[in-house]
């Protein structure tokens, strides 16, 4: 008999810290794989066109070099995304297109000879700018990910040329790339027709059903491992040319293939946010209640996948207004497919509505938290569906507090410290708090040593640790007699990290399986049968039955900024963030994530900007000196909190997922502080020192 | 990267010889240009001649009461030298503004001297480029140009020189010592460096198996009062956007003397010799130190999205200037 | 059209105390001789070209990027990485402990370099070497606050964000070091 222990105050601390600060802890391009070689891909120099021919005569004249595959000799994959059908046409769609690859004993011989393989191709004229009166402009079926394309309520073009205010504005965020610290890496080895992949992916599950679906094999014939992850923000959402090119390569030559993407390739490749054009009217009486809003979004995608981003959707449900509408039109262009980064929709659409928020305030002579207060709504606003919890204006108020902004003085460009203009900004943040069926597995032994099994991923976001949280308080024991396992497929299915959903995702799943083997051990007194014990849940009816109300997380995020007079130059000495996430399960995780998310927005606001070429079709700026990303003396004090939330409705454990919602209204906040400390409206970011220079 | 043999040679005569003798050599020193550039397949040497265990690391104080600095001191070594930063401020400054820490113990005084610029399309082998290839042409001067030079550029080339480093010595009046296959030799700074002109290709004028030894700074009492100031998109880790090196001696209210450089302006540092002659015995204003350092930029050539750098030096240069001159705003 | 091997050398290694005696090519770096050919996978590849410090090593106790060194050009310095920072009875080194319990790190892959340079940087300051910021603060080197350790770390980018707790895990392992602190 094994006796119930009482429950523990689970660890403060990150479990796999002591790994991931000694170098233990393996990423996917470290796990050692006897005979294996290397695989480097060769790019496309033109944006657009047909490959001719591909020479290969230098390339496979050098020692070393295994094969090369083309489009001549590449195995036939079924590929329903057209991202991931490597080398199987001689169309190109956008410069840096992988189009061929070399397979070599070295890295340094893969490296040398990609550049010995000649790749002779018919150039078309290529188009990769957007323009808000592009003549390709059109109006996609729906936007990312299941959202109607435009919305509209009353009449918004009349209420707003009778609106006694008026805002109408056109803000522009650029493209930008994800720029995770690990690239994407894989190692694939084949055992006659079963692969095995480890793989830089935020969803094994998902991954492997990708990959076998690529390779025409049932799905348990791939196996994708995924231990430790150096980062995604989207990019490694689903499987990318790395994990399609390592098994191709295994495949040909018979042994294991590494595949690491150069930081360069992650400029073409692996997604990144489209650039968009956002024009926003608010109309308003005097005191700031609106009574129209309009939000039109101008976006891009590629010539071969169309991916939509939802860049006006957070304004269907932030303020009230009776007369409203929301659109979207996108252009093909022959760019890489834009994906999913940090907050898509969310973040690039707050940038603009939270700017044309401040600029209300300040055209009515209010205050911006009492503004933002002044238009809460009591249900969501396009639907009429309640809010399943909304604590906007706490967080706004609080926040106001906190940092300290009563008795702020408006007046832009009045306060000086030295060459300095100092000022003060405020934005809210909002996302989307769902999840998504996933199953978990937890058994016991005789020896009272639980394990709880699910294939998550912990991509940084520390869900390890916070699973062994969720699972120790389920089963009521202490959390050294839990082991939870993840980051593999052959693990119950689960839920990709992403789009905050994975905790709450995964904890509901946790849960599940843990009460029900917690109560399976109740009926047996405690009894621990030779075999042990095992419950697996899987969460799907449950979330499928979950009621239909609108379920965000909320924050308010406030920034203080100093610019210098003479150059132009930004500082951010102190951000706070104030959020309503439901449950917060590990709170010093949370505050990491949090303060991660306005860290990246910080980020955009000042630094980030994929610049594209037109004359060449690519992103000149493709690596980490050119491509600029918030290094530490860009950071000041920066300090997330929460306010207590219960939510009812997202599964046993109550969260509602913070790894986007801290990135989103940092910009806004940052842009509309820069404001009332110069007096001028930066309305296309980044917010550039030669921008603010007089 | 093509391969490569590798030498480490232990006196200076013999890794001259060989370099100016192998088509294909060229020196190594702390790689942190070099090997960055072999990657990006910029430069394709056949043979790195490693010059980091020559005797060239050590400062010594000069007979005239200057300072020789070996060509193989590190970076870091020469801005934490208590003789550098008493004396010559300026050069500890733009060294500690440079790169990040890890690349500072890296890289050589000799390399830091010689790194090619950082224009996008000289380090995109894929791309048309003057400086690489002459007469493929200069995408950047349409394309993007936002960080290159407003002065000393050419039809052909607006490349600018990335070095913190460099823009100091210029306003010291550094002199480099060389030492080439035909014997030793030494090179006035603004001697070393090449406007593009019609030979973007050529960013020196030091021959093949041209070995810098040294950097000699000549004595300069009023270096002490120096500053450096580096404007940049970044608060670190970060190329300049505009950089200025200036030392200032003051005397009765008046400007007795001045060196003013200004970097990442130019493919050259920009010793901007107009502004200090404008200076030399004018009062030592804000008006006059604005006023001297806009006629220097009159001869900028600005492109489109660099046009924002004429008025960023002008107010770089007044601050600094100004700060030396303890005058306040 | 090359047929012949590249050109490799016998390279002798020393790494965290232990020799390796290994025929590389020419043109690996340190960094990839680790990884690929010793097997010491803590030291990350975030860039390649220097621009990240992901790769950063200590070589004769001094930070570098290890992407940039060519592993023929170090022979017979003293290499410490990640993995040898610990104690040999597994006790973590002050900076590991302090990030660990600041929660200094997310995704983790910027983690090994951040310590190798934290400890490059413990270095510098007991060395009295200013930075950019004390050089324009003027007069005695007050030691290392939070504005000095976000310069000098700034060769150490972080993606996660994990900054805020990066340099208050320094600054509590500087003071642990300098109160002489058990390791």
């Amino acid at each position: 008999m094994t006796a119930l222990s009482t429950p523990q105050v689970p660890h403060a601390t990150r479990v796999d810290g002591p790994d991931k600060v000694t170098g233990r802890a393996r990423y996917a391009f470290e796990h050692p794989a006897d005979g294996a070689v290397y695989v480097w891909p060769v790019q496309s120099v033109i944006a657009k066109g047909e490959i001719r021919n591909v020479d290969a005569s230098a390339a496979l004249a050098l020692p070393g070099v295994l094969a090369v595959l083309t489009p001549d000799n590449a195995p036939r994959l079924s590929a329903d995304d057209p991202e991931l059908a490597l080398l199987q046409s001689r169309a190109v769609a956008y410069r840096g297109q992988f189009v061929a690859a070399v397979v070599a004993a070295s890295l340094e011989t893969a490296r040398e000879a990609a550049d010995l393989v000649r790749v002779d191709c018919v150039e078309s004229s290529h188009d990769v700018t957007l323009t808000p009166d592009h003549p390709g402009l059109y109006k996609p079926a729906k936007v990312n990910p299941n959202f109607p394309t435009d919305t509209e309520a009353g009449d918004p073009d009349g209420a707003f040329a009778a609106a006694p205010v008026r805002v109408d504005r056109t803000y522009r965020t650029p493209g930008e790339h994800n720029n995770p610290m690990e690239p994407h890496a894989s190692v694939a080895r084949w055992d006659g027709d079963h692969l095995t992949v480890f793989d830089a992916t935020q969803g094994p599950s998902r991954a492997a059903t990708i990959i076998a679906g690529v390779f025409g094999l049932p799905a348990d014939q791939v196996r994708v491992i995924a231990e430790h992850v150096g980062g995604g923000f989207g990019a490694k959402g689903t499987p990318r040319p790395n994990v399609i090119l390592a098994a191709m390569a295994a495949r040909a030559v018979g042994r294991p293939v590494k595949c690491a993407l150069s930081r360069q390739h992650m400029f073409a490749v692996v997604g990144h946010r489209a650039p968009s054009i956002q024009r926003v009217r608010l109309g308003a009486e005097e005191d700031g209640r609106i009574t129209a809003i309009a939000h039109d979004v101008i976006g891009q995608t590629s010539t071969i996948k169309e991916f939509a981003e939802q860049t006006a959707v957070a304004t269907r449900h932030m303020y009230a207004a009776p007369n409203r509408r929301t659109t979207h039109r996108m252009v093909r262009l022959d760019v890489p497919t834009p994906a999913w980064m940090r907050a898509p929709g969310e973040c690039p659409g707050m940038f603009a509505l939270e700017s044309a928020m401040d600029e209300l305030a300040i055209a009515c002579g209010a205050d911006p938290v009492e503004v933002r207060i002044r238009n809460e709504p009591a249900v969501e606003p396009e639907t009429g569906k309640p809010f399943s919890s909304r604590n906007l204006v706490a967080c706004l108020r609080e926040g106001a507090a906190w940092f300290g902004w009563a008795g702020r003085d408006p007046s832009p460009g009045t306060r000086r410290d030295g060459p300095w203009l100092t000022g003060t900004g405020v934005a809210a943040s909002t996302y989307p708090a769902r999840a998504m069926a996933s199953q978990a597995q937890a058994s016991v032994d005789t020896a009272g040593q639980y394990q709880v099994s699910i294939a998550a991923v912990d991509i940084g976001t520390g869900a390890r640790t916070a699973l062994l949280a969720i699972a120790a308080d389920a089963l009521g024991v202490p959390a050294g007699h839990v082991t939870v396992r993840i980051g593999d497929s052959a693990l119950p299915p689960a839920m990709i990290a992403g789009g905050s959903m994975g905790n709450a995702s995964w904890s509901w799943a946790v849960t599940d399986a843990c009460r029900e083997l917690r109560e399976q051990i109740r009926a047996r007194d405690g009894a621990i049968p030779p075999d042990g014990l095992s419950a697996r849940s899987a969460t799907g009816d449950e979330i499928g039955a979950l009621p239909d109300h609108a379920r965000y997380s909320f924050g308010a995020q406030f920034a203080e900024v100093r610019v210098d007079t003479d150059t132009g130059e930004v500082r951010v000495p102190r951000l706070l963030g104030v959020f309503a996430a439901g449950r917060i399960v590990v709170p010093a995780m949370a505050r990491s994530q949090l303060i991660g998310g306005m860290t990246m927005g910080l980020s955009m606001a000042l630094h980030e900007e994929s610049m594209i070429d037109p004359e060449f079709g690519d992103y000149p700026n493709h690596d980490l000196a050119s491509y600029h990303i918030a290094a530490n003396a860009d950071v000041g004090d920066i300090d997330a909190r929460w306010i207590d939330e219960d939510e009812p409705e997202l599964g046993p454990a109550g969260a509602k997922g913070i790894g986007e919602v801290g990135i989103v209204g940092t910009a806004a906040a940052i842009a509309n502080a820069v404001y009332h400390a110069t007096g001028i409206r930066v309305r296309e970011l980044p917010v550039r020192l030669d921008k603010l220079l007089r | 990267m093509q391969p490569f043999e590798y030498q480490q040679p232990s006196d200076a005569a013999g890794a001259v010889a060989t370099v100016a003798g192998t088509e294909g050599a060229v020196f190594l020193g702390g790689g942190t240009n070099l090997v960055d550039l072999m990657k990006l397949g910029v430069e394709t040497p056949d043979l790195l001649v490693d010059v980091t265990r020559l005797p060239m690391d050590g400062i010594q104080r000069t007979g005239e009461g200057g300072l020789r600095i070996g060509a193989g001191v590190r970076n870091s070594d020469l801005a934490v030298d208590p003789r550098v930063r008493a004396e010559y401020p300026v050069l500890s400054q733009a060294l500690l503004a440079g790169a990040s820490g890890q690349l500072r113990n890296m890289a050589t005084v000799g390399g830091n001297l010689l790194q090619r610029t950082r224009c996008l399309y000289f380090q995109d082998v894929t791309k048309p480029c003057n400086k690489r290839r002459p007469g493929s042409g200069c995408p950047a001067r349409t394309g993007d140009h936002r960080n290159l030079a407003i002065l000393g550029g050419s039809e052909h080339c607006i490349a600018t020189h990335p070095s913190d480093m460099a823009v100091a010595l210029a306003a010291l009046g550094a002199i480099v010592h060389v030492q080439g296959a035909t014997g030793a030799r030494t090179v006035g700074l603004d001697e070393l460096y090449r406007l593009p002109g019609d030979e973007p290709d050529r960013d020196t004028t030091l021959a093949r198996g041209d070995l810098i030894t040294a950097v000699e700074l000549p004595p300069l009492g009023f270096a002490r009062s120096s500053a450096y100031r580096k404007v940049r998109d970044r608060a670190s880790y970060a190329f300049a956007v505009t950089s200025v090196a200036a030392a200032l001696d003051v005397a009765g209210g008046q400007v007795r003397d001045v060196r003013l450089a200004i970097g990442a302006v130019a493919p050259v540092p920009w010793r901007a010799r107009r502004a200090e002659q404008a200076l030399l015995g004018r009062p030592a204003t804000a008006d006059a130190f604005r006023a001297a350092v806009d006629a220097e930029l009159a001869a900028a050539a600005p492109l489109r999205h660099n046009a924002f750098k004429v008025p960023l030096v002008s107010n770089v240069v007044t601050a600094v200037l100004s700060q030396l001159a303890g005058s306040t705003r | 059209m090359r047929t012949a091997k590249p050109a490799t050398s016998a390279v002798r290694l020393r790494v965290n105390g232990e020799t390796h005696a290994l025929t590389l090519d020419n043109r690996t770096t340190l960094l990839d001789a680790l990884r690929e050919t010793i097997g010491l996978t803590g030291s990350k590849k975030g860039c390649d070209h220097g621009q990240c410090g992901a790769c950063t090593v200590l070589l004769d106790g001094r930070r570098a990027n290890s992407c940039l060194l060519l592993a023929v050009a170090v022979q017979d310095a003293e290499i410490t990485t990640v993995e040898g920072l610990a104690s040999p009875d597994g006790t973590l080194h002050p900076l590991q402990r302090a990030f660990v319990e600041r929660d200094a790190l997310q995704c983790g892959y910027c983690t090994p370099g951040q310590i190798c340079s934290a400890a490059g940087v413990l270095a510098e300051a007991a060395a009295g070497w200013p930075s950019a910021v004390s050089a324009a603060r003027d007069g005695e080197q007050a030691g290392l606050d939070a504005a000095e350790v976000r310069e000098r770390m700034s060769g150490n980018l972080c993606r996660c964000g994990a900054y805020v707790n990066i340099v208050a895990a320094i600054l509590d392992a500087a003071a642990a070091t300098t109160d002489g602190g058990s390791r």
